[in-house]
């Protein structure tokens, strides 16, 4: 009888809250299963409370070795490797504006803390640099400070574009700087009214003329009213220079990483699904973005599934809701995006993508926790996901959660940030 | 049962009457605001419905402790009988209300729903048949006396 069994035991005297996932569904790739919706009474909710590493790493697969190339951090969520190999890491926690409007705010903030760091988000970009390649940064500044939250990162000709929770700023800035003192300059304000999902992803266009701009809904399901969710939800395409911009694509519902695919040039994303309808919906995804497509986000998931909690529903909107192209499963909490660039690591980690998952609170069973790699062929996924990098979960606790992750080609590397233990792991063929 | 040990505790009536006020009023206002957010889909409505039932299920935990403590230590025959049915109804109250405040947490238009509305008539009723039971009884104690 472990813990966790006791916890559903409790719940389910606690007016039956336990709804078990069920281990045959496929809930992986084009087209997963979708179970029935099932609202019960209470949330499952398990979190994985956090525990050290101890010396200790994640796991790699065999011929890989794992090293951290920088601890202490202050919440590190996105990475942007430079051109010249220097990794820029962008740490903060935002979203502290968000009002809680019911007792349930409250409480499941408090649940959710649990399997969160203690340490303040830096608000800053720390620069690490690994020169002598011996998997630890030998040189470490802070780049810049002062930011509100930042998270999305991108460099562009010159310039270093930052993506703070209320506003994409820019930084003249050329690789090998080791600290920036010119002021930001503004190249837009951000929805940033509420900001339940607070973390603004960004990436260039293959050309960089164009920046993409990822903004998360207001609410789970439009529980704050849909007037809220104006401008939310949505992927920006930003001209660069002006600062202009136009909804490129809408309905996802939270689009945490965005990244250019190196064979097509095209868009992706990965987005996080709504809560709170069972233990397997709503698979988080992997998408390509077409321009102008509608994904679905309040009223309908994974096409045209119509969610009962939006009112008035609306069947012209589930109508026009694209699917996306991968799952990667219900509740992973996908937050990070890199593909693999100039042959990756070769073997069968040349064409692909791989995936942070931050890891579930939603469901008993745990998932996510882990980085995983989706193979590509054509520019598009073929066929099953690997676990590439894991362990974060250790005997029930969480020793880290993986967040963003970027892919060096230079040098044959893949860093993954982890905002719970505080430190960017590198991940290289052994030697 | 209310200012059941008589005159040795006066200051006892008026304080359990003011906390019983409290889940009469915070239920029956949240069926009101339940029938507003259905009415409208405006989702404040039902944000205050949870805070009315949370707040409501707050006092109704006092008064319901009190209640039994008294039934406990209270007295017999006709008075306990009806000590006996007031903790009762206030136990079901309190039961279906803490459902009521877990199906409000549903987001969005599940939040409320058939189910969200029955319970909240039930509660509401259920505070003002406790109230009757309370005042009632009080009443008649006063007249005896």
């Amino acid at each position: 009888m472990n813990r966790k069994t006791l916890t559903c035991a409790v719940a389910v005297l606690a007016l039956a809250a336990c709804s078990r996932s069920d281990p045959s569904l496929n809930q992986i790739g084009p087209r997963p299963d979708l179970p029935a919706q099932n609202q019960t009474l209470l949330p499952p909710m398990n979190i994985a409370t956090p525990a050290g590493w101890n010396g200790e790493t994640p796991t790699a697969p065999a011929g890989f070795v794992v090293t951290p190339l920088a601890t202490d951090l202050k919440v590190p969520r996105q990475m942007l490797v430079l051109p010249n190999g220097d990794v820029l890491v962008a740490e903060g926690a935002g979203g502290a504006d968000a009002p809680k409007v019911r007792p349930k705010d409250v409480i499941a903030g408090l649940i959710k803390a649990r399997g969160k760091t203690k340490v303040k988000g830096g608000n800053r970009i720390t620069l690490l640099r690994d020169a002598d390649a011996d998997g630890r940064a030998e040189m470490r500044t802070v780049l810049v400070e002062g930011l509100n939250a930042p998270y999305g990162l991108a460099y562009v000709d010159g310039s270093l574009y930052v993506a703070n929770q209320d506003s994409l700023v820019r930084f003249p800035f050329q690789p090998g700087q080791t600290r920036i003192t010119a002021p930001a300059e503004e190249v837009t304000r951000l929805p940033s009214a509420i900001n339940h999902h607070w973390t603004k992803s960004l990436t260039a266009s293959a050309d960089g003329s164009k920046l993409y701009v990822g903004v998360g809904s207001n609410s789970n399901i439009g529980e704050r009213g849909l007037d809220v969710e104006q401008d939310r939800a949505v992927v920006w395409e930003i001209d660069r220079t002006t600062g202009a911009h136009r909804t490129f694509a809408s309905g996802v519902r939270n689009p945490t990483a965005l990244a250019i695919e190196p064979t097509t040039g095209v868009v992706w994303a990965v987005a996080n699904e709504r809560d709170e309808l069972g233990p397997q919906l709503v698979p988080d995804y992997l998408t390509s973005l077409r321009d102008g497509g509608f994904y679905g986000w309040p009223y309908s998931y994974w096409g045209q599934n119509a969610d009962p909690r939006v009112h008035p529903q609306r069947p012209d909107m589930v109508a026009k809701a694209i699917a996306p192209d991968y799952a990667l499963g219900s509740h992973v909490a996908a937050l990070g995006l890199g593909f693999a660039a100039d042959g990756g690591f070769g073997g069968a980690f040349a064409q692909g993508a791989f995936v942070g998952q931050h890891g579930s609170w939603n469901r008993q069973d745990f998932a996510g926790y882990k980085v995983v790699w989706v193979p590509f062929a054509n520019g598009r996924p073929n066929g099953a996901p690997v676990d590439f990098v894991t362990g974060f979960l250790k005997d029930g606790h969480a020793r880290g959660r993986p967040v963003g992750v970027a892919f060096d080609a230079r040098s044959r590397v893949l860093l993954v940030a982890d905002d719970l233990s505080n430190t960017v792991w590198r991940v290289t063929p052994a030697r | 049962m209310l200012a059941t040990h008589g005159g040795a505790r006066s200051w006892a009536y008026p304080i359990h009457a003011i906390l019983l006020a409290f889940p009469i009023a915070l239920f029956t206002a949240g069926l009101v605001t339940d029938i507003a957010y259905v009415k409208t889909a405006h989702v404040q409505w039902t944000n205050f419905s949870s805070w009315l039932i949370a707040g409501a299920l707050v006092f109704g935990g006092i008064v319901g402790a009190w209640a039994i403590v008294d039934l406990v230590l209270g007295w017999r025959g006709a008075w306990r009988r009806r000590a006996a049915a007031y903790v009762i109804v206030l136990a079901v109250m309190w039961i279906l209300g803490l459902v009521n405040a877990f199906h409000h947490t549903h987001d969005g238009w599940s939040s409320v729903g058939a189910a969200g509305v029955i319970l909240s008539v039930l509660t509401a009723l259920l505070a003002l048949i406790a109230g009757w039971i309370a005042h009632s009884a009080a009443t008649a104690r006063e007249i005896v006396r």
